[in-house]
């Protein structure tokens, strides 16, 4: 076991945990902050998708000992941040959600995208998300959500 | 007898010189390298060397052979595609997840940015290997041809040794690179798989690797001929 100070949406966390442990378990388990998902555990699936250091990362698949002083930031601050409220009003917009569980990693990837390319093209867009998968196949409805949350941010 | 001595010795001569000139052009047809062309980052003092010792440009083309099983190897291969991905594993396949090349610095794309998951070191306990600045090789310094499948050791030889597509490394700093650039000394030290396997290394050690390459330098990086 290792004590660990993470930077976490702003937020200074002291952490005691084993150095291997992925950020994804340190950030549900040991900080109660659920709403990064499990999906895969090999960095397949995106559903774990954070933000470390603006850097969208799987954080199912980094050590916590890996993370040193950068700033990882999560789903749960999307509503503050000025790109993520964007797309999550355009996401509830777009109706893009059905069964939800992925769609917070999506969104994170979505934020990612939009904050390096503001004006995305359908083969940005495909090849920034097609890391991500989601089993209820609502692919189209994120394009347009993305679509129309850059055009409101430009 | 004697005359016949006599009579034998200027014959003997001229078979001796026959032969020493017949030998001297067979081995200049069979020597199958390329001569180096000035300025292309090897010093004039290796070309004259070069071109006028060819035991050196055997061994230079002898230890270019060594060089190139370390680069066709999948630890450097993986990363020298010729196409929009990278591979991985052994049996060299196509990266997971959709990963693609990105742009001109080849570290992928926003939502799929190598390091997502690749970090600065290998992450041993989930089986991600990790090197600081991950990020695929150039397209100029594709080693492979658009079905995956590694080129000639000739067609290699010519990437890493032509200046305009290896961001103008000369021979110093093709030893340099192979010496200590970061992401070919991973190829050593390529950590666990996600199974908690150790990943394969190189046919070479890398001190083997690097004395190769400082022959093949020395010898002015002579290339062999062919496709």
């Amino acid at each position: 076991m290792a004590t660990y100070q993470l930077n976490v949406n702003g937020q200074s966390k002291k952490v005691d945990v084993d150095p291997g442990t992925p950020l994804l378990w340190v950030l549900r388990e040991d900080l109660k902050m659920t709403g990064t998902k499990f999906g895969c555990g090999i960095s397949a699936c995106g559903a774990c998708t954070v933000h470390v250091d603006g850097i969208a990362t799987r954080s199912c698949v980094v050590p916590v000992s890996l993370i040193g002083s950068r700033k990882i930031t999560t789903i749960e601050a999307m509503a503050q941040d000025p790109v993520g409220r964007v797309v999550q009003d355009a996401w509830v917009e777009k109706d893009v959600v059905q069964c939800g569980y992925c769609q917070s990693g999506q969104i994170m990837s979505a934020v990612a995208l939009l904050k390096a390319t503001p004006k995305p093209t359908d083969q940005n867009i495909e090849e920034s998300m097609g890391g991500n998968l989601c089993r209820c196949a609502t692919y189209v409805r994120i394009r347009e959500a993305i679509k129309s949350a850059a055009e409101q941010l430009t | 007898m004697l005359a016949n001595h006599r009579l034998l010795s200027p014959i003997l001569l001229v078979l001796l010189v026959a032969f020493v000139i017949g030998l001297g052009l067979s081995t200049r047809a069979n020597n199958n390298y390329r001569v180096p062309e000035r300025g292309r980052g090897i010093p004039a003092r290796e070309i004259t060397r070069t071109t006028r010792v060819p035991s050196n440009l055997a061994q230079g083309l002898a230890a270019w052979q060594q060089v190139y099983s370390v680069l066709i190897s999948p630890r450097c291969i993986n990363c020298h595609t010729a196409t929009n991905y990278p591979q991985q594993g052994d049996d060299r396949h196509r990266h997971f997840a959709n990963v693609v090349r990105g742009g001109e610095e080849g570290q992928g794309v926003p939502g799929l940015h190598c390091a997502g998951c690749h970090q600065d070191v290998n992450a041993d306990s989930t089986g991600v290997p990790g090197g600081i600045n991950w990020h695929l090789a150039p397209l100029s310094m594709q080693w492979q041809d658009k079905n995956d499948r590694p080129l000639p050791s000739a067609a290699v030889c010519r990437a890493v040794t032509d200046r305009s597509r290896n961001e103008n490394m000369d021979g110093r700093a093709l030893l340099k690179h192979h010496e200590e650039a970061v992401l070919v000394l991973w190829a050593w030290n390529p950590g666990r798989r996600p199974d908690g396997t150790m990943r394969t290394v190189p046919p070479l050690s890398h001190s083997e690797f690097v004395n190769a390459t400082r022959t093949w330098v020395e010898a002015g990086t002579p290339c062999p001929r062919g496709r």
